[in-house]
C-alpha cells in the first residue's frame, strides 16, 4: 500500500493550487489512496441549493444508512476539496497539514 | 426534500394524442399551479446561458389540487384466485425453492401468502422467513394468530427447499439444503399443534414474494418484500412427511396450484402448470431469465433450456409504474410546434418540478430538414440514479468529490421512487428494467447537466441560430424505424446517445445507406443494448456482461434479455461497435477536467474544407465551454480494427487530459501501467467525417462535452462554427 510521505508539503501545495486536471505522477498516488477510502465514512458533499452551500458527510455502513453531516460548510466545492484533503492527509499520515 | 413531483404516462406524443399527468404533493401543498413550457435550455448555472422556456397557452394551465400519492416499490407475484382447497379439513402443503439475497435486513420477508385485505385481522397464512431468516409459518382466523417457526436461519445466496404441511390440528414446517456443505444437516423440521381451525381462505388471492396489504381499485399494496429468487410455488393435498422430500418435482402431481416461472419468461405472466388454470402476473418487474436451482452452465441463453430457468428475482426496490391518480390530461394541439416541452408545476411551498416530454410532428405534417433526437432510452438507463453515492470507487473515478443535490438527496431517502440501471439492488444485484412511469428526477432542467439537461445545449444552439428543427426520440425510432428518419435530411443526436435496440440501429444503417445524414454530438454513443417489450411500453432492459465501463456484472447465465431473448451488453460484443455506425467508439473517461481538441493533417482534406471553414489552421477547437472544454467526460475515437470506414477522415484529435481519464476496460484486454492520459495516447476523442452510402455522411464529435461548448462567447466560437458548418452542408441535398 502506497504511504503518503507527511514531508512532501509541495505536492500538497500542487494540490492546492490546482485541484482538478494534470497533476504529478506523486500527486496522484496520494489522491488515489485518500480517493479511494472505505465506504463507511468517506466524506461527500450535501449541497443544499441550486449552486450551494456544501456540507461535508460522512457516508453511513452500508448504501441503505444515512449521511452523518461533519459540520463543515463551504461556499464552493474547490474549497470543500481542500479541507478534505487535509482531513484525510491527517488521517493517514497522522500529521497535521500545516500549509495554512 | 422535494416539495412537489410529478410524470407523464409516456415520454414522447404527437398531436393529437393524449398525455396524462401526475402530480404529488410530497411537501403537503393543498393546491399547485402548472403551466405548459417549451423548453429551450435548462443550464442555469452561472457559466451558462441560463434557462429559457417560451410559454404555452395551453388549456390544462391552470391550479389544481395538491395531494400526496402512494407509492407501492417492492415486486411480487399476484394470483388473484390464487387458494383452492374445497375442504380444509383434509390440510394442504406449500412448497417453495428459494435462494433469498438479503438477509441482512433483518425484516419479515413473505415467500407465499394468502390473505383477505378486507376483513379485521386480515385471516389467511403466510410462509415467510423472520428478521433472524428463520422459516415461518403464520396463521390467522382474524381473531387469533398463530406462528410457527423452525429454529434454523435459511443461508443466504444458497438454494433451500421449505415445506409446509397443514393437517387438520397441526403445522409441519420443514427446510431441506439443497447444496449441503460436508458435516452440514440437509433437512430440519417441526410439528406443532395449531389451536384454532384452519380458517377459510378459499378464493383469496396468493401472493408470492410479498403479503398483500391493501387494495385500492387497481392498485395493490404489499408489506413484507422478499428480496431473492423463488422457484415453483406450489399448493397441493397435504403430506405427512415432509422432511423426506428431496426434490420439489416430487410433489408436482396433483397440485392445486403450482407457478412454473420458466414458462412465458418473456412476459410477466406466471403460469400455473397444475392444469386448474390459476394463473396470474407479476407487479413492478421482478427479474426474470434467472438462472435456478438446477442451472449448473449448462447453457449460458435462456431460451435454449427454459427448465434450467424456473426462477424469478424479486426485490424490494423493483418499480414498474407508481401507477398515480391522473392530475390533468391534454390532448396535444394540431398546431403544437415538435420541440422539448415540460408541465412546470409549482406549489406555495416553494416547491417546483418539471414533467418533461417530447412533441414529434405529426406523422403526416411537413417535417423540418433537421431532426435533433431525444435519448429517451438512455434517460430511463439512468432514471434515478444513486450509483454515484453508493459505489465507494465513484470519487476516484470522477476525480472530485461527490455531491448529493436536493434530488440525490431526496432519492437517497426515497428507495421507492427506483433505481436506474446504473445501481445495485438492496440485496446487490444489478438492476436490469428501468422505467419512465415515475418522476424521474435527473431527466430534468436545472439539474446536472448530463444527458437531458446537457442535450438542451443543442435543443439551445438550433433555436438561437434559427434552425427549424423536429424532435424525434429513441422510443419512436424504435417502434417506427427508418420510416421515421427518412423525412429528414439531417438527424441531430445529444450529448450521451448511449442505449438503443437492434430496431434503432437498423434504422440508422438503412438511413445511412440510403442518403441520411447524421451527425453525432456525443461521447460514449450507441455503446449497450436495450430490449423493449410491446406489452410494457415506458420500459427497458439492459443485460451487462463481460465487457464495458459499468457499475455490476450480471451473473453468468443471465446475460440475455428475458424480452426478446437476445444477448445483452455491449453493441461492441453483439458485432455492431459504433465504430461501424458512427465512426468513432467509447475509449476513456474523466470528469474532473474537459479539454480541447486540435486539427490534424486529414482536415486539411478538401472533403472536409467546408468544415472547418472560418476555422484557422492552429486553432485549438472547444478550449473553452460551460464545462470548461469541448472534449470530455466520456471520449470515443475511431478504431478502423472495429469498424471505421477506411475512408473516414480523422479531423482532429483530443488532447491534455488529466491522470483521471483512463482506458475502458474494453480496451485493456490485461491490466498494465500507463493506462491514463499522461501516458496512453489512445485516452483521446476523435473528430470523425466519413461518407456512407448513396450521399448519406456521418460527422461525429467523439465527446460528451462537445454541446457545453456551443454557446461560448454568445455561440460565436469555433465549436458552433464547425457544428453550424456541418449542419449546413448536410441539410444542403446537393450531393457531398
Amino acid at each position: 500500500m502506497y504511504e503518503i510521505d507527511p514531508t512532501r508539503l509541495d505536492l500538497a501545495e500542487e494540490f492546492r493550487r490546482k485541484p482538478y486536471g494534470r497533476h504529478s505522477a506523486e500527486l496522484q498516488r496520494i489522491l488515489n489512496r485518500m480517493r479511494t477510502e472505505p465506504f463507511e465514512g468517506h466524506y461527500v458533499l450535501l449541497r443544499d441549493g441550486r449552486f450551494g452551500p456544501y456540507r461535508l458527510g460522512q457516508l453511513g455502513a452500508t448504501p441503505a444508512d444515512p449521511i452523518a453531516p461533519t459540520g463543515h460548510v463551504f461556499t464552493s466545492v474547490r474549497e470543500a476539496e481542500w479541507v478534505v484533503f487535509k482531513l484525510r492527509w491527517k488521517r493517514l499520515t497522522g500529521q497535521d497539514l500545516a500549509l495554512d | 426534500m422535494l416539495k412537489i413531483v410529478g410524470y407523464t404516462d409516456r415520454p414522447s406524443v404527437r398531436p393529437g394524442e393524449g398525455l396524462a399527468f401526475k402530480v404529488s404533493c410530497e411537501g403537503g401543498a393543498a393546491e399547485y399551479d402548472a403551466e405548459i413550457l417549451r423548453l429551450i435550455c435548462g443550464d442555469d448555472s452561472p457559466q451558462g446561458p441560463g434557462f429559457k422556456s417560451d410559454p404555452v397557452a395551453a388549456s390544462v394551465n391552470g391550479r389544481y389540487p395538491g395531494r400526496k400519492q402512494r407509492i407501492n416499490c417492492g415486486s411480487f407475484g399476484y394470483v388473484e384466485r390464487g387458494f383452492v382447497t374445497h375442504d380444509h379439513t383434509g390440510g394442504f402443503t406449500l412448497a417453495v425453492v428459494i435462494q433469498p439475497t438479503w438477509l441482512t435486513k433483518k425484516a419479515d420477508q413473505a415467500l407465499l401468502a394468502c390473505r383477505a385485505v378486507d376483513e379485521p385481522g386480515r385471516p389467511g397464512w403466510s410462509l415467510l422467513l423472520d428478521a433472524a431468516a428463520r422459516p415461518v409459518f403464520e396463521l390467522s382466523n382474524g381473531h387469533h394468530d398463530y406462528a410457527i417457526h423452525l429454529d434454523l436461519a435459511v443461508p443466504e445466496k444458497r438454494w433451500s427447499l421449505i415445506i409446509v404441511a397443514v393437517a387438520g390440528s397441526s403445522v409441519t414446517i420443514s427446510h431441506r439444503l439443497l447444496t449441503p456443505l460436508p458435516k452440514e444437516g440437509a433437512v430440519a423440521s417441526m410439528t406443532a399443534p395449531f389451536p384454532f381451525a384452519i380458517p377459510r381462505t378459499r378464493g383469496l388471492p396468493v401472493t408470492i414474494a410479498a403479503e398483500l396489504a391493501s387494495v385500492e381499485g387497481e392498485r395493490l399494496f404489499t408489506t413484507r418484500h422478499y428480496d431473492g429468487k423463488i422457484e415453483s410455488p406450489l399448493i397441493r393435498p397435504w403430506i405427512d412427511d415432509p422432511e423426506s422430500v428431496g426434490t420439489i418435482d416430487s410433489l408436482f402431481a396433483g397440485c392445486y396450484a403450482r407457478w412454473d416461472f420458466s414458462q412465458s419468461i418473456g412476459s410477466q405472466d406466471i403460469v400455473d402448470a397444475s392444469g386448474h388454470g390459476r394463473h396470474g402476473r407479476l407487479v413492478n418487474l421482478p427479474t426474470r431469465a434467472v438462472t435456478g436451482h438446477n442451472w449448473k452452465g449448462q447453457t449460458l441463453r435462456w431460451s435454449d433450456r427454459p427448465d434450467l430457468y424456473g426462477a424469478i428475482h424479486f426485490h424490494c426496490d423493483d418499480l414498474h409504474d407508481m401507477q398515480w391518480e391522473t392530475d390533468f390530461s391534454w390532448t396535444i394541439p394540431a398546431d403544437l410546434k415538435s420541440g422539448v416541452y415540460a408541465a412546470r408545476v409549482s406549489c406555495a411551498d416553494g416547491g417546483e418540478d418539471f414533467l418533461p416530454f417530447f412533441v414529434l410532428p405529426a406523422k403526416k405534417a411537413p417535417k423540418a430538414p433537421v431532426a435533433f433526437l431525444a435519448s429517451t432510452f438512455t434517460f430511463m438507463a439512468y432514471a434515478n440514479s444513486h450509483h454515484g453515492y453508493e459505489d465507494a470507487l465513484s470519487e476516484v473515478c470522477y476525480g472530485a468529490l461527490l455531491e448529493l443535490g436536493p434530488a440525490e438527496q431526496f432519492l437517497k431517502e426515497r428507495r421507492d421512487f427506483g433505481i436506474s440501471l446504473y445501481d445495485r439492488h438492496r440485496d446487490g444485484s444489478g438492476g436490469v428494467y428501468s422505467s419512465w412511469h415515475r418522476p424521474i428526477l435527473n431527466t430534468r432542467p436545472k439539474r446536472a447537466l448530463w444527458n437531458f439537461n446537457a442535450d438542451l445545449h443543442v435543443v439551445d444552439w438550433l433555436t438561437e441560430t434559427s434552425q427549424h428543427f423536429d424532435i424525434i426520440t429513441d422510443d419512436h425510432i424504435h417502434a417506427e424505424g427508418v420510416e421515421l428518419l427518412r423525412d429528414y435530411r439531417c438527424i441531430v443526436t445529444g450529448s450521451h446517445p448511449e442505449y438503443h435496440s437492434t430496431e434503432m440501429l437498423d434504422a440508422f444503417d438503412t438511413y445511412l445507406q440510403n442518403g441520411g445524414r447524421l451527425m453525432y454530438l456525443g461521447g460514449n454513443g450507441f455503446y449497450w443494448r436495450v430490449a423493449t417489450h410491446s406489452d410494457l411500453p415506458g420500459v427497458i432492459e439492459v443485460r451487462r456482461g463481460e465487457a464495458g465501463t459499468r457499475c455490476f456484472e450480471l451473473p453468468p447465465g443471465e446475460r440475455f434479455h428475458s424480452f426478446t431473448g437476445e444477448f445483452g451488453g455491449l453493441w461492441r460484443s453483439n458485432g455492431r461497435a459504433p465504430q461501424t455506425l458512427v465512426g468513432v467508439g467509447f475509449v476513456a473517461e474523466g470528469f474532473d477536467e474537459n479539454s480541447h481538441f486540435v486539427r490534424t493533417e486529414q482536415s486539411f482534406d478538401p472533403r472536409a474544407a467546408f468544415i472547418f471553414e472560418g476555422v484557422g489552421r492552429d486553432e485549438k477547437i472547444g478550449d473553452f465551454g460551460v464545462l470548461g472544454g469541448a472534449a470530455g467526460y466520456e471520449l470515443d475515437a475511431a478504431d478502423p480494427e472495429l469498424g471505421t470506414p477506411p475512408h473516414a477522415l480523422v479531423l482532429a484529435r483530443s488532447v491534455e487530459h488529466s491522470n483521471v481519464f483512463l482506458l475502458t476496460p474494453e480496451e485493456m484486454l490485461a491490466g498494465f501501467p500507463g493506462a491514463d492520459a499522461i501516458e496512453n495516447p489512445k485516452v483521446r476523442a476523435e473528430l470523425v467525417y466519413f461518407e456512407t452510402g448513396t450521399d448519406g455522411a456521418v460527422f461525429s464529435t467523439g465527446s460528451i462535452t462537445w454541446a457545453a461548448s456551443l454557446c461560448h462567447n454568445s455561440y460565436d466560437n469555433n465549436v458552433a462554427r464547425i457544428t453550424g458548418n456541418v449542419l449546413r452542408r448536410f441539410i444542403d441535398p446537393r450531393p457531398l
